[in-house]
């Protein structure tokens, strides 16, 4: 008995359930960021999982492109994290719940 | 034994990620997080994709959790004192739409397994570097290209977001200043 494709995308779901779980509970900025993280690491098993049990690459080459993607947007995401800490001496997004300062 | 590893694997990376929304602390969120991508990555080891699971290592792992934890480190946060938790009423939504999502990982489990597909790790060489590259520089050479692009506007928008002085130059600044009195 080897794992079927179904086992992968449970427990790709079930890390993407965690992840919005994450999002929706948390209140610091950097954790957020975390588990969106995470989020697209369940998405990536997904493709991973496909691309190998349909032996087509397309969906590694997906992977490496959202990995791209994802040191993206830590740069620019911390960035802006960076940005609000020293507007508002604070990670709480509940304080930045407006544009304005 | 590959049910035994993905069944180690997959709970390694369920119980790093329960932890990690748990945590209090950010740092060790991000240490459990680190954990979530180590699993992954002997889970892609598993399917057969050796290429990505040495970038998960070394991009995730490596680079982005790095960059986490320094900024962790940076701003000092475990000083955030603890404040009463606020939307509370929401609560209960984001536990019945959690459920529903776990209803839906349990409906892929028990009704989406009527047709298997047949797992094809002995045969393939798709994970190998040679395929991945050999399909990057040739039938998706123009998303490799923008993906570079992508890197080059993150690199602007990092460093210009980061800067202390502010999103404009000084010069620009005054101006607006002057404008606005």
């Amino acid at each position: 008995m080897t794992p079927q494709l179904s086992w992968y995308l449970a427990l790709s779901a079930v890390l993407f359930t965690i992840g919005v779980v994450g999002v929706m509970i948390k209140r610091n900025v950097i954790s957020m960021f975390m588990c969106i993280e995470l989020m697209l690491n369940a998405v990536n098993l997904t493709f991973v999982a496909f691309s190998s049990f349909r032996s087509d690459v397309s969906g590694q080459l997906f992977v490496f492109i959202v990995m791209t993607v994802a040191a993206a947007e830590a740069a620019v995401g911390l960035g802006i994290i960076i940005a609000i800490f020293r507007n508002r001496e604070s990670l709480d997004v509940d304080d930045s719940s407006v544009l304005k300062l | 034994m590959l049910v035994v590893l993905f069944i180690l694997f997959a709970g390694m990376a369920i119980g790093c990620a329960i932890s990690m929304v748990a945590q209090r602390n950010p740092l060790y969120s991000a240490i459990s997080l680190i954990g979530v991508f180590i699993s992954l990555a002997c889970l892609y080891v598993t399917l057969s994709a050796p290429f990505i699971a040495a970038v998960q290592v070394i991009v995730y792992a490596g680079a982005i959790m790095v960059l986490v934890v320094f900024v962790i480190m940076l701003l000092n946060v475990d000083q955030a004192e603890r404040q009463p938790r606020r939307l509370r009423s929401l609560v209960p939504i984001a536990v019945g739409l959690a459920a529903i999502l776990f209803a839906e990982a349990a409906f892929i489990i028990f009704f989406v397994n009527a047709s298997p597909l047949t797992p094809t790790h002995n045969v393939s060489n798709v994970g190998l570097t040679t395929s991945i590259g050999t399909g990057l520089f040739t039938s998706y050479l123009l998303p490799f290209e923008i993906t570079s692009i992508l890197l080059l506007m993150a690199i602007v928008g990092a460093m210009s977001l980061a800067r202390r002085g502010g999103l404009l130059p000084a010069s620009a600044r005054d101006r607006d200043g002057e404008k606005s009195q």
